[in-house]
């Protein structure tokens, strides 16, 4: 690993501050670290946030589940409020990784990173989420842009995130069996008005699939997807699953998820 | 006293290892040492056309950078091939020289082409990002099926190939089969697969100047052989002037018994420079370079009447030996494989035939269980195929075939001293309520699921001696053991032992068995390894030989103590040597009440006299003190054997395969102690069901490895595995004292046939290769959906 500046920033103000074109901001670093030990990615300035009181911490209201960037996988998917709230989100966490990712590993650390396979972005899409960051507030569905990209700007810096709480909703992984992440993972959430289903791990980003989102939210059951056969055309393909076997398994992820509902 | 042999003794090693006191190579820190990093090939095929350190040379920190070049200056000697194999028309295999820095070509990705020393690890990496090495990239080979039609990768080895070997007999076989009513055939592939030690390879090199010595930390499996072929092919020093201490090691599986590259280079180094190396290797680096194993591809056919007897065997495997031939890479696919290829029947005629293949991959060698793995893949596999094909249950197809009596004079080359494999069998079924079977798979089928139950009975070879057996095969030095029990005065021993312990509990069961011996309590005995400077000069532990080989050495060397101690006894008791009877740590002289303590008999033989009197407790021809040398040389392998059974759940949607049930029950002879024992079993099924269902060691065509990290290559994991259901039936070897047989490979050697035979029958007798991925099952899934939606 090449040498670094280390920097513990106090508040979000300084921390945006010291940010350059040749630093990264550093929560969990479950991400940064190992690519830094592996020679993929060199910074200058490493500014650390979780000492940021304001980033971490779980506030639940009528409505929502706002989670603070620097709180760990660990404290969401231990959280009762969660669990009571929306415990497709804290059963969310729960698969991520192993525990000591679990244990640094950060919420905003995984939606910033935007890993094509991550679980979090599905969480952002299905339930609606809004990303607070220093400078604004950011709808899920524009955020995450592309693989490992979002719509966050240099020295912008994610505070919280705020989920809708759905009446019903359930992930499912099929994960890698090597990495464990997530080869197809498919949130379903049945708000009010319509359902959402947010892909993770099948294309180059998250997604919300529209044909299985209307097809649900006009008969919420596992039977108006059942044999649904999807385009595979955008999906990944590397040698852990095809495009097509992860577009059938989108489908048996989602049938999955609408049942335990 | 009671007999510890078969007692559950807690670990004695466990104290240090669980409190983070174990002392490894990495934990090894001289004074004044370097750092050492490799500069390695980043492809799998090239010509170094230019080499320039000079960048390199004035980063900071840098001590010495080292090149191909000098190490042939230096005339250091490369690695070698330690089995000599003869093809079938009688020419000597075919092997390219591997210096331990590439000097002119690279033959696979992670070849070291330089060395570069510096007083950080960080300096040495930073500069070794500056060496420049221009190559001329050439077109690699990387399949094993097609490597015999790639471009020639070692100049005068024809067809890459290093040998085409046979064994048995072609000419009985064709008989055989023009007798058959049916011919079971089988295309299958043994999958390459990455060892992952969980200690990364590592050294230390020392030098010290004023005795001329180079002291060598690693991470060996055997230190005494590492000497000898460091010294006597590498030139590194002569063996008097070499030290090589493998201290706690953590795993090896066979991949730390050859002397590595990295071990020759800072060996070397350390001299040149008079200081102090120390090379760890990140865990890429062992994905790269430590030895693979497997990669096999086998055509094999049985030969069988209607009613299900055997009556032939061909085997026709292409092997894959990686970019060189190293240590046990040319036995594992050949003695190692052939004569268990036929399994645990009686078969009246069979040959193996292998073609051995170079490619541009990382040297393949042996992996846990070396051969016999990929032997009962190839017959379990046709077994369980015939089965289906003759629709006889594959539990009693195997009993028709099974030897009905012992010694069994296997078809091509052991004969196998004691077992009773119908017993074995029945057990097995008992144990997995083989009957209830059907039942699970209608439960199964309710819930939309596909199960499959598969079986494998197996045999294997171990203990790899006796020596005049191994060395009339090809092999380079002979297989015995040694062991040196040493009593000190004060009547505790010290129990020197040419096995190495790298997770094997050495410590406890080699106590276990002194202690029986000597009757001396086991906390006052010491077992010592892994050091060529102590004990006497040793073979090291593969093969399952350590207990089978190196126990009985204790045993003997023992023996030879209480021998010492009745002629001492008698002699201080005035008695005849042969009525002294030995028990329990007592001599005493029969009909009498007259006895000495083995500890009053040591204490004698240290302080041989009496004051006042001009007396001896020594009798004539025996010197002072107490200390017995063994080499053992057994007169056969040994042969455990098991019956182990699978049961697997398919989800046919997602194409995952749950094992279910796992079964395995072992003939492990005499057992020393059944804790270790059962974890020696646990550790080998997981690596077992990991080839199965997991494991896979991918290359890329330009010879790439894929699967170089744990994101992508699959280690399993304990929750991918059932609560095994453990079992033994037992019966003793007739060839050594003990009866012990060796259980260190038998999970690894019969678990991938057991799993892929269920998943087969699960899948309706698909064939699937392995490893047996969601995705590969899924396809066979929709296969399997719409034959019958044909059939119906």
């Amino acid at each position: 690993m090449k040498d670094f500046n280390y920097h513990s920033a106090k508040d979000s103000k300084e921390a945006s501050k010291l940010a350059s074109s040749s630093s990264a901001f550093l929560a969990g670093g479950m991400t940064t670290i190992p690519s830094m030990k592996l020679g993929l990615a060199t910074y200058k300035d490493l500014i650390d946030i979780k000492n940021i009181k304001k980033l971490s911490g779980i506030k639940v209201s009528g409505k929502s589940v706002t989670i603070g960037a620097a709180t760990k996988h660990v404290e969401v998917s231990n959280s009762k409020d969660v669990k009571k709230a929306i415990p497709s989100l804290s059963s969310l966490a729960e698969g991520i990784g192993d525990p000591q990712v679990r244990n640094r590993g950060t919420i905003g650390g995984s939606i910033a990173n935007n890993d094509p396979s991550a679980d979090y972005p599905s969480a952002c899409i299905a339930l609606n989420a809004t990303i607070h960051t220093n400078e604004r507030k950011i709808e899920a569905a524009k955020f995450f842009k592309g693989m490992f990209e979002t719509a966050l700007k240099k020295g912008e810096l994610i505070e919280a995130i705020e989920f809708q709480i759905p009446e019903k909703s359930s992930y499912q992984k099929h994960p890698n069996p090597a990495s464990r992440y997530a080869i197809v993972g498919v949130y379903v959430a049945k708000h009010k008005g319509d359902v959402n289903v947010a892909v993770t791990g099948a294309k180059s980003c998250v997604y919300n699939d529209k044909e299985m989102s209307k097809a649900l939210t006009g008969n919420f059951s596992s039977s108006s997807i059942d044999g649904m056969d999807l385009d595979s055309s955008e999906m990944n393909s590397d040698m852990h699953a095809s495009a097509d076997f992860r577009a059938s398994l989108v489908v048996t992820q989602a049938k999955k998820a609408v049942d335990a509902c | 006293m009671a007999s510890l042999v078969g007692s559950r003794v807690e670990r004695k090693e466990d104290k240090r290892f669980l409190t983070g006191k174990g002392r490894y190579t990495a934990d090894i820190n001289l004074a004044n040492q370097t750092y050492a990093i490799f500069v390695r090939s980043p492809h799998a095929r090239a010509y170094i056309k230019k080499l320039n350190i000079d960048k390199a040379l004035k980063s900071s920190g840098v001590v010495s950078i080292l090149t191909g070049k000098e190490i042939a200056d230096d005339k250091i000697g490369g690695l070698i091939a330690g089995w000599a194999i003869r093809s079938e028309d009688g020419t000597e295999m075919k092997c390219p020289g591997n210096p331990p820095l590439a000097k002119d070509n690279v033959n696979f990705v992670g070849d070291p082409v330089a060395v570069v020393i510096a007083e950080s690890l960080a300096e040495a990496k930073e500069a070794a990002e500056k060496v420049e090495v221009d190559y001329k990239v050439l077109k690699a080979v990387t399949s094993t099926a097609d490597a015999m039609n790639g471009d020639t990768i070692h100049e005068g080895i024809d067809k890459n190939l290093c040998f085409d070997w046979l064994l048995g007999d072609r000419q009985k076989v064709k008989e055989a089969f023009d007798k058959a009513d049916k011919v079971i055939s089988i295309d299958i592939i043994n999958n390459r697969l990455i060892p992952n030690a969980m200690e990364p390879r590592a050294c230390v090199a020392d030098y010290n100047a004023a005795s001329e010595e180079i002291t060598l930390y690693t991470t060996s499996q055997n230190p005494h052989l590492s000497r000898l072929i460091m010294s006597a092919f590498g030139n590194v020093a002569p063996e008097h002037k070499l030290r090589v201490v493998a201290p706690d090691v953590g795993g090896g599986f066979g991949s730390k018994i050859n002397v590595y590259n990295e071990d020759i280079v800072c060996s070397w180094a350390a001299k040149k420079i008079n200081r102090a190396i120390k090379w760890v290797a990140e865990r890429s680096e062992s994905f790269l370079t430590d030895i693979h194993g497997r990669d096999h591809v086998t055509h094999a056919e049985l030969a069988v009447t209607k009613d299900g007897k055997f009556l032939g065997f061909k085997n026709e495997t292409i092997a894959n030996l990686g970019a060189y031939a190293r240590v046990f890479g040319t036995v594992t696919p050949t003695y190692l494989f052939g004569p268990c290829a036929t399994g645990v029947y009686e078969i009246p005629a069979a040959y193996t035939n292998v073609k051995a293949v170079y490619t541009n991959t990382a040297p393949v060698d042996a992996y846990r269980g070396a051969g016999r793995p990929e032997a009962t893949y190839t017959i379990e596999r046709l077994v369980e195929k015939a089965s289906m094909e003759l629709g006889i249950d594959k539990t009693e197809l195997r009993i028709k075939n099974f030897p009905t009596a012992f010694p069994f004079k296997q078809t091509l080359v052991h004969t196998v001293d004691s077992g009773d494999y119908v017993a074995g069998m029945e057990k097995a079924k008992q144990m997995a309520d083989y009957k209830g079977f059907e039942a699970r798979r209608k439960e199964s089928e309710a819930k939309g699921k596909l199960r499959g139950i598969g079986v494998t009975s197996y045999f294997e070879a171990c203990g790899i001696a006796p020596s005049a057996a191994v060395m009339s095969l090809g092999c380079g030095v002979g297989l015995w053991e040694s062991a040196e029990v040493r009593f000190n005065p004060t009547g505790q021993v010290t129990v020197y032992t040419g096995s190495h312990s790298h997770g094997q509990s050495h410590q406890t069961t080699f106590a276990q068995i002194a202690a029986d011996e000597l009757g001396v309590p086991i906390e006052n005995i010491d077992i010592v390894h892994g050091d060529t400077d102590k004990g006497t000069f040793g073979m090291g532990t593969y093969g399952s030989r350590s207990l089978a080989v190196g126990g009985i050495a204790i045993v003997n060397a023992c023996k030879k103590i209480v021998e010492k101690g009745k002629r001492v006894t008698a002699k201080m008791l005035e008695a005849n040597p042969e009525d002294v009877e030995f028990k329990d740590g007592e001599f005493i002289v029969s009909k009498s009440n007259k006895k000495k303590t083995i500890g009053e008999v040591a204490f004698a033989c240290y302080l041989p006299g009496v004051r006042d009197e001009m007396k001896s407790p020594l009798p004539e021809g025996d010197e002072p003190g107490l200390k017995e040398t063994s080499f053992y040389d057994p007169s056969n392998f040994s042969f455990p054997a098991g019956t182990h059974i699978a049961e697997v759940e398919i989800d046919p949607e997602t194409g995952h395969v749950k094992l279910e049930k796992y079964t395995a029950c072992d003939d492990f002879g005499r057992i020393i102690n059944p804790m270790v024992v059962e974890g020696q079993v646990h550790g080998g099924l997981a690596q077992g069901i990991g080839q199965a269902l997991y494991e896979n060691a991918e290359y890329d065509e330009t010879g790439q490895l894929m699967t170089g990290s744990y994101m992508d290559y699959t280690m399993p994991r304990a929750d991918n595995f059932p609560e095994f259901n453990i079992g033994y039936t037992c019966t003793h070897a007739t060839t050594n004292p003990l009866g012990v047989k060796g259980c260190g490979e038998a999970g690894a050697i019969a678990a991938p046939p057991t799993v892929m035979n269920a998943v087969i029958d699960a899948l309706g007798g698909q064939e699937v290769t392995m490893p047996a991925t969601a995705e590969k099952v899924w396809k066979a899934c929709k296969n399997l959906k719409k034959s019958n939606a044909k059939a119906a």
